[in-house]
């Protein structure tokens, strides 16, 4: 099992360091209509920023949480963190190279392999007509590691015992299996290149609660045991309390506040993370009201001005609509709300 | 005092290629007027078909295959279609998961509450176009006269869903059944959603199944709560109890399954073992056996009934008054929480 073993030397000596820092993140989609349709209709150009300056970084084996609302560009962070999506503008480096400027083909690839990503729907995520070992296999054969089909195969059975399931598992097709089984063998298929640094996209919102903490208590333990790195993504805060070293909170592109996780759940600072807390149905409340919380996350083609908040904000001072406030530091943790100006 | 709804006894089959599969099995729950009844279970466990078993719209091949259905005292299953026309809508009212799939997009939102009203009650035109407007006020949707002419695309996720139970209450139904309302929508604007749905129904005297697979919806909004598992009733009483001090086994592992927001973060979150069975796997006895920390061998064999098990019934064998579980189970059972009835041998029976 050496091989799946934490990273010792390496974690020891980077502690300082973080294994990914995000610096002034950008995504602009060009929604427009094409050219010929903008000359002949009128209209211009339409774009929405997904993402709006974005920074944050991640210690290595820590578990960075990402949360926001349907629209706050939780997901356009995750995909550009992998390398699915270019960023407008920004950097993303993990272990010291940048996911989107490295020129060398040979560092490129083997950062790659150090980047996995486990995603929401555990039904959609894995190919229905491969079988399950063929799966796990592949990114082992993708980044030609092991050469030997039969060492090969044994290290995909050792992959699927690591998350739960039985090495014979990997002869049986993904309909063979439940929503939370399906969800191991995708963690079972990103563990297979060994990687440093796992994005989780809403891994457990598509499963049940009973299964929804099995694979959450899984996700911890191979974190404790492999040293991983994670980025969490996720909108239930419950969840995030539960997972997260540190959290962020995101708010139509922008992170508006960002703390250790104990912090952020004990002593919210941004009116908006205090509403979130206060909207998350409880069963600690059981017959107590909710309180309900006006007006709905604006469009995000068209933001508000100034605070994009500003409008929901029970705080909302004069130049919150006109100035969008910048990170104001609060001890480790930093808060976009003029609320937290030194006067 | 009748209940809005009775149901008795209720079986529901789909019948496959490989033989009938039981969707739902002999269950038996009642909703008091103005009551709202929380159901949960996991996905699989029967809540949707019981709700649409219910309004007879089973996806066929399913149908009801035992039991009664009674809305206020009067059978509803097995009613011909189009007085069950006539029921749904008028009587009973119902919320769906995603509004933009029970709107039409094609027409504008005042058209669609105007036609449910006339389908229902005998007004002119303009007296219904009048009641569209006060509904969508009273739902909360500013503007509300010029929104009357807006299309359902036109409108945000909760403001659709906000238009969805302007539909569902247009008849002044005696039931609501909402299913997953408020699953498509993000937590803040959750909150508003199941707040209005709770005040119109309670104005009305309209009682709720309100179908969700989140606890903490339940918690906040329902009077009591059943929860089912494979098709079968494991639990039903009074939702503090049930989330407090729940008496099956099952119940137990869900609720201690949950994260919250409450209690220590880094303690492991409690697992049950596995997965609910399928349909067509549904081993022998007590459908929950084979996870059961507490199972012992009649679990294995016997179909428990719902016993009365503190405040709330509970169809384990733990609170068979008339036998009692093994000793050691007994002991365990009772250090996690549950409350068994005395057992006969200590009381000498």
């Amino acid at each position: 099992m050496s091989i799946t073993e934490a990273p010792s030397g390496l974690a020891a000596a980077s502690t300082a360091t973080p294994l990914v820092e995000v610096r002034g993140l950008r995504r602009v989609f060009d929604l427009s209509k094409p050219l010929l349709n903008r000359l002949i209709e009128g209209g211009g150009r339409v774009t929405l920023t997904a993402v709006d300056g974005v920074d944050f970084s991640i210690r290595r084996g820590e578990t960075y949480a990402l949360v926001g609302e349907s629209g706050s560009g939780k997901s356009t962070i995750a995909k550009m963190a992998v390398g699915l999506l270019p960023p407008s503008a920004g950097s993303i480096t993990i272990e010291g190279i940048d996911v989107w400027g490295e020129k060398s083909q040979d560092l490129q690839r083997r950062m790659r392999r150090r980047i996995q990503m486990i995603f929401q729907d555990p039904f959609a995520s894995l190919n229905p007509r491969w079988r399950v070992g063929a799966i796990v296999e592949e990114p082992i054969k993708a980044f030609a590691m092991i050469p030997d089909p039969k060492d090969r195969a044994a290290r995909v059975g050792e992959l699927l015992s690591l998350v739960g399931l039985d090495p014979r598992d990997g002869s049986k097709f993904p309909h063979e299996f439940s929503g939370g089984q399906r969800q191991r063998i995708a963690i079972a298929r990103a563990l297979a290149s060994e990687p440093h640094f796992i994005v989780c996209d809403e891994p457990t919102s598509a499963l049940d609660v009973s299964v929804q903490a099995q694979v959450l208590n899984l996700l911890r333990e191979l974190q404790e045991r492999l040293g991983l790195t994670y980025l969490f993504i996720s909108h239930n805060l419950a969840v995030v309390r539960h997972v997260a070293t540190r959290v962020g909170v995101l708010y139509l592109g922008r992170l508006v506040e960002e703390a250790p996780a104990r912090e952020l759940f004990s002593d919210p600072k941004h009116p908006y993370t205090r509403m979130l807390l206060d909207a998350v149905p409880d069963i600690e409340m059981a017959g107590k009201e909710r309180l309900a919380i006006a007006g709905e996350i604006p469009n995000p083609v068209n933001p508000p001005s100034g605070c994009h908040f500003h409008p929901r904000c029970p705080f909302v001072m004069p130049h919150c609509r006109t100035v969008a406030p910048p990170v104001f530091p609060r001890g480790d943790a930093g808060v976009r709300c003029h609320l937290f100006a030194e006067a | 005092m009748t209940p809005t709804l009775s149901v008795r006894n209720l079986r529901v089959e789909i019948p496959t290629r490989r033989g009938v599969l039981t969707a739902i099995d002999d269950l038996s729950f009642d909703i008091a007027p103005g009551e709202v009844l929380g159901m949960v279970g996991e996905s699989g466990a029967g809540k949707s078909i019981t709700g649409s078993a219910i309004i007879g719209l089973l996806e066929p091949p399913g149908r009801v295959a035992g039991g009664e259905i009674r809305l206020a005292g009067e059978r509803i299953d097995h009613l011909p279609p189009e007085r069950m026309r006539h029921v749904r809508g008028r009587r009973i009212g119902m919320i769906f998961q995603d509004p933009l799939t029970s709107l039409n997009p094609l027409y504008r939102i005042g058209e669609q509450l105007v036609e449910t009203i006339l389908t229902h009650e005998r007004l002119s035109g303009r007296a219904a176009r009048d009641k569209a407007q006060r509904l969508l006020e009273e739902v909360g949707i500013p503007a509300a006269a010029e929104r009357l002419s807006a299309y359902p695309h036109q409108f945000s996720g909760g403001m659709r869903q906000r238009v969805v139970i302007a539909l569902a209450l247009a008849a002044d139904p005696q039931l609501v059944i909402a299913d997953e309302p408020t699953t498509a929508l993000d937590v803040s604007v959750q909150a508003q959603i199941i707040a209005l749905l709770k005040r119109l129904c309670a104005d009305r005297g309209a009682s709720v199944m309100l179908i969700t697979h989140d606890m903490g919806v339940i918690a906040e909004t329902a009077d009591r709560v059943c929860v089912l598992y494979a098709g079968r009733l494991a639990e039903i009483g009074p939702v503090r109890d049930v989330v407090k001090h729940p008496q099956h086994p099952y119940t137990e592992g869900l609720m201690a399954a949950i994260p919250s927001l409450a209690g220590d973060p880094d303690e492991k979150l409690a697992q049950i073992p596995g997965s609910m069975p399928r349909l067509g796997a549904i081993p022998p006895g007590c459908a929950f056996n084979p996870r059961c920390d507490f199972a012992f061998d009649r679990c294995r064999a016997e179909r428990p009934d719902a016993y009365p098990a503190g405040a709330t019934q509970a169809a384990c064998f733990l609170h068979d008054a008339t036998s009692a579980p093994p000793p050691e189970i007994a002991g365990r059972a009772s250090e996690a929480g549950i409350r068994l009835v005395r057992a006969p041998a200590e009381t000498g029976r």
